[in-house]
């Protein structure tokens, strides 16, 4: 009988002993990103960004007093596995609010999830308009669509020179590429330069020489690609190598790293739409905001180049917080409700939300910036 | 006419990369009736090998394809003489899991050690094309075409010309006369199944070179190989030749001339109209089938 008292006792003080621990058990953010499969750089680059964002704010003390956690799946460049990525972290992790999914095939087949629970997802790089059209309440983007994005390059037509007359279009086979393409003829349109032929490459192809060849005699000037990391490299390579005639214009904000330490033939230039130029950070709305994610990611060692896509998850995770912090709790809702109010200062800029799609189910939407850089021989230029 | 000619240009280097792909899947299934699942594995070791030696060792890009092909002999060899030499080993189904098992395996093994980021491969070529009027081709893409005739020339030679391959068509056609007349069908069976990997390990560091080397680049070269093997004739190393040429011709005029967007799907279109006609294959004999 004393020996079951005594286990009482320390039975209750070890509970009271541990009421504290609970207390300051971490905040968990889910993170969802393409870590391997066909676009698996970009993934990565993102979930560091996401890495340095977490460890920037448990520094500063965490949220609501407690530390930050990020609980980062991997959805292998798959929308079947991106909903089980956002089904796993959503029942088995308990995580209130997610970051992801980097494509927009992954993030639309994460959509329905998102509504069955009731958890708000921060969307960091899918454009694709459909995204924030389709009546998904818990749908924050602070990605640029692909239609905004167009409107960026729209103002920068001028500085092509000889100007651009004539466009052809190779696009990855999925929502971002279609719709990127789309938009972007669209514009084209309305600036009265004429559509040639578009071309599409599925997204784990490899050889694009059929595309290229395809392109060669279109007696187009420039040629609009959209994909990711992996594809805009051998893109740009075998171009250069097929003696492609057109300018290379590429979109969506991810850079062709590669060539920069093995770059293609000498003196074939390509331009680049990014969110983020890291070799001009001074340009940035925040210059202090961008320099500071810069110095972080250069201290942990990551590839310099991945930080014009590192800074989506940066901002992402930044954006979350400051969520968490206005809603002053962990439950969905709250913080759904709380994100429609944040401000953030950004390494892209000024992080808001603005409604869009259809009237009471509306998604949310930012208004990001967006930068033009130029590639030759592995040095880039900012515009 | 200059496009038409790109675009064969295109097709028979992509060709001579499947032929190798192809000829590599089907002698082990010809000889040894195992559906080698872990082909586009060891397609992805032999790139990651050749990344391996280049760009962390310093060692010359070509030497490299031999480490390679090395690397890849041995791996085959050890993956035959360890699981498919089981005596309790029954009917094609266990052999098959055994491959698929293997596959998952590698390709895991691939991505804890590599990473899911994709590599580049660097060469010794210029990165300038060579032109001949408006067809280009750069001289890295003609120098994986060069290799790979030369293996595919002295892969028939090997099989048709010598005692060795004497005795792999011996044991193809029959594995009890072979033994009766004295040929050491174990020793066939680890030999055949270590050269099959070191052709897929060679064609893996001859192409990611031309490209780039990721963890999951097997899974589509697995596809495009059974694809070629299923047109070609399952066990027809003529046919694997063959048909590694025909899927790289459809899908280059077809994504050129009719839509991009089923590039893939024409490949698979015309095997199925293959099936239809000829179950067998293109080119592999009647009795195989079953």
């Amino acid at each position: 009988m004393a020996m079951s008292k005594r286990l009482l006792t320390s039975l209750l003080f070890g509970t009271l002993a541990a009421t504290p621990v609970w207390a300051a058990d971490p905040i968990k953010i889910g993170v969802s990103q393409p870590l391997t499969g066909a676009v698996a750089a970009s993934g990565n680059y993102v979930t560091n960004g996401a890495k340095i964002a977490a460890a920037k704010i448990n520094e500063n003390g965490g949220l609501l007093g407690r530390q930050v956690e990020l609980v980062i799946e991997d959805n292998k460049s798959n929308p079947r596995e991106a909903v089980n990525a956002a089904e796993k972290l959503i029942l088995s992790d308990k995580v209130p609010v997610i970051m992801g999914a980097w494509s927009s095939t992954y993030t639309l087949a994460t959509m329905p999830k998102l509504e069955e629970y009731g958890v708000p997802m921060v969307v960091e790089t899918s454009s694709s308009s459909k995204i924030t059209k389709a009546g998904n309440p818990w749908i924050f983007r602070i990605a640029p669509t692909s239609a905004m994005e167009a409107q960026a390059f729209a103002k920068t037509l001028d500085s092509f020179n000889p100007p651009i007359k004539k466009v052809d279009f190779l696009s990855v086979n999925n929502d971002w590429g279609l719709g990127a393409s789309q938009e972007f003829e669209k514009m084209f349109k309305e600036h009265g330069i004429e559509i040639g032929r578009k071309e599409t490459v599925a997204p784990a192809t490899v050889d694009l020489s059929a595309q290229l060849s395809a392109l060669k005699d279109t007696g187009s000037d420039t040629l609009i690609m959209t994909s990711g990391v992996e594809q805009l490299t051998l893109g740009i390579r075998q171009a250069a190598e097929q003696q492609l005639p057109q300018r290379i214009v590429t979109t969506g904000g991810s850079f062709p790293e590669p060539l920069l330490e093995s770059p293609g033939p000498k003196g074939y230039t390509s331009s680049h739409l990014l969110f983020f130029s890291p070799w001009t950070p001074e340009s940035a709305v925040h210059p202090e905001i961008a320099g500071a994610f810069v110095d972080a990611w250069n201290e942990e060692g990551y590839s310099f180049p991945g930080l014009s896509e590192g800074f989506r998850g940066y901002d992402g995770i930044m954006t979350i917080a400051a969520a968490i912090e206005g809603a002053g709790s962990t439950e969905s809702e709250a913080i759904r409700a709380a994100l429609w109010d944040v401000q953030v200062k950004g390494v892209n800029g000024d992080i808001s939300f603005f409604k869009d799609g259809p009237e009471g189910k509306e998604s949310a939407q930012n208004e990001p910036n967006v930068y033009v850089v130029q590639l030759k021989d592995g040095e880039v230029t900012a515009q | 006419m200059q496009e038409i000619l790109q675009h064969t240009v295109n097709a028979m280097v992509l060709g001579s990369t499947y032929a190798l792909l192809g000829i590599g899947l089907t002698i082990i299934f010809g000889i040894m009736r195992v559906v080698n699942f872990a082909h586009g594995e060891l397609y992805t070791l032999g790139a990651y090998v050749a990344y391996g030696m280049v760009a962390l060792l310093n060692l010359d890009f070509f030497s490299s394809i031999l480490v390679a092909a090395t690397v890849g002999m041995l791996i085959g060899a050890l993956i035959e003489f360890a699981f498919l030499r089981r005596k309790d080993l029954k009917n094609i189904d266990e052999v098959m899991l055994i491959m698929i098992g293997i596959m998952i395996i590698m390709q895991n093994l691939e991505l804890m050690v590599w990473g899911g980021v994709a590599k580049i491969i660097p060469t010794p070529f210029s990165q300038d094309p060579i032109s001949f009027g408006d067809v280009s081709i750069s001289p890295t893409r003609l120098f994986v075409f060069s290799i790979a005739a030369i293996l595919l020339f002295i892969f028939y030679l090997g099989i048709e010309r010598t005692r060795f391959g004497l005795a792999i068509r011996a044991t193809f056609q029959d594995q009890d006369a072979a033994r009766i007349v004295g040929v050491n069908v174990k020793a066939i069976y680890t030999l055949t199944f270590a050269l099959g990997s070191a052709m897929a390990a060679v064609a893996g560091a001859l192409l990611a070179p031309m490209f780039v080397a990721t963890p999951l680049m097997g899974d589509l070269a697995s596809l495009k190989a059974f694809a070629i093997v299923i047109l070609g004739g399952l066990g027809s190393l003529g046919g694997a030749a063959i048909g590694g040429f025909l899927l790289a011709f459809i899908e280059e005029f077809g994504a050129s001339y009719i839509s991009s967007a089923y590039r893939d799907a024409f490949g698979f279109l015309v095997i199925i109209i293959v099936m239809l006609f000829r179950p067998q294959g293109l080119f592999a004999a009647k009795e195989r089938v079953g």
